[in-house]
């Protein structure tokens, strides 16, 4: 049978090789990758292809320790360092590692003399046999070679105030010193260098924060600044978030606490005296912040399905899912907003399309403590109708998936702030695992409330593979609400009065939710 | 190394088939095995111009809401590849009285590989996409008619992978993670209807 199998693929070589490798079409420059090693930071050149960013190999080659072999018989690039071998197929998105098959966003392409990989291949294929630790941040363009710390940093400035708090997640852990200046406070990291993400901030008493060196954030202060506070708030194992508290000058000081002590400047004095004299506070210990709003529900993510050229179903009578949903995700964020004052976010607000990573990549982003999935339902057979509320289940996630909710402490938790950053596809793809008990609970009081409202289906309650939901780092639920296939349900469905159930529904039932989880917490104070 | 590398190279292709479907790959590994195979579930049964057995298929249930089984005749063949192809083709015609088709009208398998962890590759044209009605009952229905077509009558295939145009996709219609090969799921294939 072996033999067999290896006989067949020898002549599949050659039907493969008929097929003619991929070329780059007239390649044009784009704005390069930084490489960060020991050595310091050097850029590499990226040539886009199509609409496609691809690294230069025979940079990168010497970079990772790698050699590379076109194996022209094969059909594929041979990249090896001593016995480790990945072999890429220069026809389809495909690698070799050890024998086991890896699938790439796309195949090596020609560039003149020179092969073009990209960044997917280099962390999925390349990275694993590299002679150095390598890891690709695509969304910050960066690879960082050799066990550097390099934090990913993301500001936040939170709205309201007084006092103007500006939120820093770091990510890994990392030390720092808070240092006052004129006009100015240095937040310095102890790293070899950072990966600075996304700034949202300014207003209040900040002007603006952005990198004063590889290793400093420098937050503007407005004339007005008197004084500030600082801590760290452990998030997890593996991230951390400083919290700055800043007040005006003759403003009432932040409340005395215990908290971050170490961290008080001096009573600065007002403008325009002179500054004060720096004032340094090392900050490595996770000295606990009271939290800026009580623990429970602070910020729901609202998926409306599809959009964009993506319509989903439509009814008979013309109704289509992706207006409706976005419709009804407008109306219930309205009702959350005015009700219940929590943050409330749309994966989109208007007619276009989000891919699904991107759905979770906004809510896992914004630290949401609730996803919910809004859909209209059809069937092939014109009667079925009735609400169904769904969760994920692991069909196809694989052992992995399963141990994490058998055991999550037993495997590491996916980190997945800091933006798009390059996770590892598997771990990203488990975050909703350790989430299934709490997934499951909000999805029955989803259940409950659209039952004292609205049909719902036989199979009210569901597990199923769902795409948008693996991501999803916080309990989640899809809710299809009703059938655009049934045109009596088309009708009710893209009615006020039937939307303002449904929203009434999903409203009472995080309600239910918020108050589970404030009596979970609850519990656990001693 | 260079043996090593050449065998590593080779089942790298045997995989291009497995990811990509190259349609001549699929073709080609699919021709029928001479080697023993995975007997179908029923047994055979000889019919008048062709052999044919017995194999269960799944439709949609008269609530619109589940899938109902089926018994139909479908054409023998020689190995698991070409017999799930013929399940396949079967699940494309007109459902039985009383029941709908799951599958969108007009849909074409293109091609069906079977990798050596009992994984099914079943490769549709473009259709099955642009057709589909949407919703996540449909495209679940759609879905799980194939993937328990399939590992319900031929136990030597334990998962399914849905292919669209020789490529992976995401989903069908917005709701269904197809980039994995989906385990066979009998809670989801309801007994009962004939």
């Amino acid at each position: 049978m072996r033999v067999r199998f290896l006989r067949a693929v020898v002549s599949l070589g050659v039907v493969v090789a008929a097929a003619a490798p991929v070329e780059a079409q007239a390649p044009r420059g784009a704005v390069p990758y930084s490489v960060l090693s020991a050595e310091g930071r050097r850029s590499v050149a990226v040539v886009m292809v199509g609409d496609q960013e691809m690294l230069r190999l025979d940079e990168l080659a010497p970079l990772l320790q790698l050699t590379v072999r076109e194996d022209r018989a094969a059909k594929a690039l041979t990249v090896s360092r001593g016995a480790s071998v990945v072999v890429l197929s220069l026809d389809q998105g495909l690698a070799s590692i050890g024998g086991k098959i890896l699938s790439l966003a796309g195949p090596p392409v020609r560039d003149g003399s020179r092969w073009l990989v990209s960044p997917d291949t280099v962390s999925r294929a390349l990275a694993p046999i590299a002679g150095v630790r390598t890891e690709v941040r695509r969304a910050s363009r960066l690879i960082v070679l050799g066990d550097l710390r390099v934090p990913r940093v993301t500001v936040q400035q939170e709205p309201g105030g007084p006092p103007t708090r500006i939120s820093i997640e770091i990510i890994p852990r990392a030390a720092f010193t808070v240092v006052q200046e004129p006009k100015r406070l240095l937040v310095r990291f102890d790293a070899d260098g950072l990966d600075v993400g996304p700034i949202t901030a300014g207003g209040g008493l900040v002007e603006s924060v952005a990198a004063a060196d590889p290793v400093t954030l420098a937050i503007a202060l407005d004339k007005a600044f008197g004084t500030f506070r600082a801590a760290t708030v452990p998030i997890d194992a593996a991230s951390s978030r400083l919290v700055i508290d800043l007040t005006a000058a003759g403003a009432p000081a932040p409340a005395p606490s215990g908290l971050a002590r170490a961290a008080q400047p001096p009573p600065a004095p007002a403008p325009p005296a002179p500054p004060p004299p720096a004032a340094a506070a090392r900050l490595e210990a996770a000295v606990a912040l009271p939290p800026a709003q009580p623990p429970g529900i602070r910020t729901i993510v609202i998926d409306p399905g599809h959009g964009g050229d993506e319509q989903g179903t439509r009814g008979a009578g013309g109704a289509i899912e992706k207006d409706l949903v976005l419709d009804v995700a407008r109306r219930l964020r309205s009702v959350l907003d005015a009700r219940l004052g929590i943050r409330v976010l749309l994966t989109r607000d208007d007619d276009r399309v989000v891919p699904h990573d991107e759905r979770a990549s906004i809510a896992n982003n914004n630290k949401a403590d609730l996803f919910v999935s809004l859909h209209a339902n059809s069937s092939p057979n014109k009667s079925a109708k009735g609400a169904e509320v769904f969760y994920l289940s692991l069909d196809g996630l694989g052992a992995e998936a399963r141990k994490m909710v058998e055991s999550p402490e037993a495997v590491p938790v996916p980190m997945l702030g800091g933006g798009s950053r390059d996770i590892d596809l598997i771990l990203w793809d488990m975050a909703q695992a350790r989430h299934l008990n709490e997934s499951a609970a909000f999805a029955m009081l989803v259940e409950e409330e659209l039952r004292r409202r609205v049909e719902m289906s036989p199979n009210a309650v569901q597990q199923a593979p769902f795409r948008v939901l693996v991501a999803a780092n916080m309990p989640a639920v899809l809710v299809e609400m009703g059938f655009l296939s049934n045109p009596e349900q088309e009708a009710q469905l893209t009615s006020d009065e039937f939307k303002n159930r449904v929203v009434q529904a999903l409203f009472d039932a995080i309600v239910r939710y918020r108050a589970r989880i404030d009596a979970q917490a609850a519990g656990r104070r001693p | 190394m260079a043996v090593s590398t050449r065998i590593v190279a080779l089942a790298l292709i045997t995989a291009g088939a497995v990811g990509a479907g190259t349609w001549a790959t699929v073709q080609y590994l699919n021709r029928p095995a001479r080697g023993p195979a995975a007997a179908p579930a029923e047994t055979a049964r000889p019919a008048a111009a062709a052999r044919r057995i017995k194999a269960t298929l799944y439709y949609v249930s008269a609530d619109g809401l589940r899938l109902a089984a089926a018994e139909r005749d479908v054409l023998f063949a020689e190995g698991t590849a070409e017999q799930a192809r013929r399940i396949v083709e079967a699940l494309l015609e007109p459902a039985p009285e009383g029941l709908a088709s799951a599958i969108p009208p007009g849909t074409e398998l293109r091609g069906l590989f079977v990798g050596e962890r009992g994984d099914a590759y079943v490769d549709f044209g473009g259709s099955l996409r642009t057709n589909h009605p949407g919703g996540s009952t449909s495209e679940i229905l759609t879905v799980y008619a194939i993937v328990s077509a399939v590992t319900m009558n031929l136990p030597a295939i334990t998962s399914v992978q849905i292919l669209i145009d020789g490529h992976e996709v995401d989903t069908l219609a917005g709701h269904v993670d197809l980039r994995r090969p989906l385990p066979s799921a009998p809670q989801r294939a309801e007994k009962g209807t004939t």
